[in-house]
């Protein structure tokens, strides 16, 4: 089996606060603050993940799976440790897409395919179909900062969706959406699992985890606190136990509470 | 529908030889990631050509009605009062062909500066080699260059140029020092605009010192008369020596009357092009070093 993805001893650390005027500085310093407060966001992670495994990624909010992410994807380096991934890799991170607020749509959408590494030809071969998985073909030339933050991640699904990938990234993707919407993300997903790609899947719904995962890792104040079983990852969580009534549970597990 | 996730072999099947290697996700940037990823470059440059003047009126016109409307403050108010009509012939031409290269350089390396903080929304979300937003905006601005060019040749042939293949070697090798010099610049300031946005202001002072540094409203007689045997450390400047470049292009053909260049001029060009190189190379060990750090900080 190949490896996808290995990450070990990843480090990265974040600055909580910034005094960015000399007197600020002064300031501070006078006080005997510390000027420069930094922290861990990802803390000495290491795990290695087999090419076609679908993995949970959970834990708090803030507890570092968008960091992580970011680091896989080659936004941000780890200050310390290692990340090596194989292949193309396409996702959506922290809901929404990058796109500039004053260009269209179809602007971005282009701009966007082009970043994810898509050629002329095959975004003029994917562009319908991706327009119609967005359902937004009446917005097509308004501007993207006039967009709700479903369409805008509605566009930017559609287009990380339809890049040929090895790895697929998506991070709390279905937040926003609505409820047909996110039925039709979590279809295309498991078609993406099946065809053998890697997929990283962030969320706080148990069920969708369970539905589309085969692992779970989980993150707590960015460190990785647990790696195997999806069911033991869930209860390692105490997502399970919220719920009371079982029936609610279902249909609230599957597409709801994704938040 | 169905032709997005084309069937490929199951994962456990594949051979690890018949994969891509495994490597840090981040290993395709630098200058050399931007070169191969031209379609994207393309884009970037498109787009910036649209929406630099979005929203307004006279739209790309405004692009040369900066120069010109410096061309007329210079060859009026310094041309008049200093009288410097008459020291330095054809003095029109020899202001615009400086106004052209000094208003390149500046662009490059303002607008570049920006190009990260303005594209913020890019830089925090997607993975892809950040040279991209310099180099961008030195094209634009070197596409902007174009139309420019072709009014001072209108101008020079007016006045009777004849141009000569020293003077367009000239041309080419300023144009090129530009190139290099203004994204080696923007690379260096792009990313020290992230972490203080002084920077970025510090910019207009720069370029407002650059425009006086250069023999543009006074000629290089002038600078190589007063300055006497320091008249060399003159040209250790480099867009002074683009500027000379650039008036050895076009000034020095559309007069009759005797015109002081400096010796060697091109040799000091091509020397210029190699530390621009130089310059571009520290651009971008420093912009890598810094990159990590970005887009937490946008
Ligand atoms: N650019 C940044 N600068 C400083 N702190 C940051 C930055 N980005 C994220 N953080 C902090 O890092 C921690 C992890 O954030 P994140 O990875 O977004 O969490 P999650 O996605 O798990 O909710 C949080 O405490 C967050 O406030
Ligand atoms: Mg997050």
């Amino acid at each position: 089996m190949a490896e996808s993805i290995r990450v070990e001893h990843a480090t990265k650390s974040f600055t909580k606060r910034y005094q960015r005027t000399i007197k600020q500085v002064t300031v501070a310093k006078l006080r005997g603050h510390k000027t420069i407060e930094t922290f861990n966001a990802i803390d000495d992670v290491s795990f290695s993940v087999q090419q076609g495994e679908s993995i949970g990624l959970m834990g708090l909010n803030g507890s570092g799976k968008s960091t992580l992410l970011k680091m896989i994807n080659g936004v941000m380096r780890p200050d310390q440790g290692t990340i090596l991934t194989r292949g193309r890799i396409a996702g959506l991170i922290a809901t929404g897409a990058g796109f500039h607020k004053q260009l269209s749509g179809r602007e971005n959408l282009i701009l966007n395919a082009a970043i994810l590494g898509m050629s002329e030809k095959e975004t003029m071969r994917k562009f319908d179909s991706i327009v119609d998985f967005a359902g937004l073909e009446d917005k097509l030339d308004t501007q993207v900062g006039h967009y709700s933050s479903g369409q805008n991640a509605r566009l930017g699904f559609a287009i990380a969706i339809h890049v040929d990938s090895d790895i697929f990234l998506a991070d709390e993707v279905l937040a926003v959406g609505d409820k047909p919407f996110k039925k039709k993300c979590l279809q295309r997903m498991e078609e993406v699992r099946d065809s053998g790609r890697t997929l990283f899947y962030v969320s706080h719904a148990a069920g969708s985890v369970r539905r589309m995962c085969n692992r779970v890792l989980v993150l707590r104040d960015g460190k990785l606190v647990f790696d195997g079983d999806v069911d033991a990852g869930i209860k390692f969580l105490n997502y399970d136990d919220e719920p009371e009534n079982v029936e609610d549970r279902d249909a609230e597990e599957e597409l709801g509470a994704d938040i | 529908m169905t032709d997005l996730v084309e069937p490929r072999p199951v994962s456990t099947e594949v051979d690890e030889k018949d994969l891509p290697p495994l490597r840090p996700p981040s290993a395709d940037n630098g200058l050399a990631g931007v070169l191969r990823r031209r379609y994207l470059l393309k884009l970037l440059v498109r787009r910036e050509v649209i929406s630099r003047y979005q929203g307004s009126l006279l739209g790309l016109m405004w692009s040369y009605i900066n120069p010109l409307s410096q061309f007329f403050i210079y060859y009026f108010i310094m041309g008049t009062i200093f009288r410097l009509h008459e020291g330095i012939p054809n003095f029109a031409i020899h202001i615009f062909s400086a106004i052209v290269i000094v208003h390149f350089f500046a662009e490059t390396f303002g607008a570049g500066t920006r190009s990260i903080v303005s594209n913020r929304a890019l830089v925090v979300k997607m993975a892809m080699p950040r040279e991209m937003f310099p180099v961008a905006t030195m094209l634009v601005s070197l596409y902007h260059v174009g139309p420019q060019l072709v009014i001072l040749l209108v101008a020079t042939t007016i006045s009777g140029w004849t141009p000569d293949l020293y003077g367009m070697a000239c041309l080419v090798v300023a144009i090129l020092m530009i190139m290099i010099l203004g994204t080696g610049l923007a690379l260096l300031f792009s990313a020290a605009n992230v972490f203080f946005r002084d920077v970025g202001s510090s910019i207009a002072i720069i370029n407002n010192v650059i425009r006086f540094g250069v023999p543009m409203i006074y000629s290089y007689e002038m600078v190589a008369t007063r300055f006497g045997r320091f008249e060399h450390y003159y040209l250790w400047n480099p867009i002074a020596d683009a500027v000379l470049l650039f008036q050895r292009a076009f000034w020095t053909g559309s007069t009759d009357r005797p015109t002081v260049m400096p010796d060697n001029l091109l040799l000091w060009g091509i020397g210029m092009v190699g530390v621009s190189l130089v310059v571009l190379a520290i651009g971008q060990l420093v912009f890598s070093r810094l990159e990590n750090k970005i887009p937490e900080r946008l």
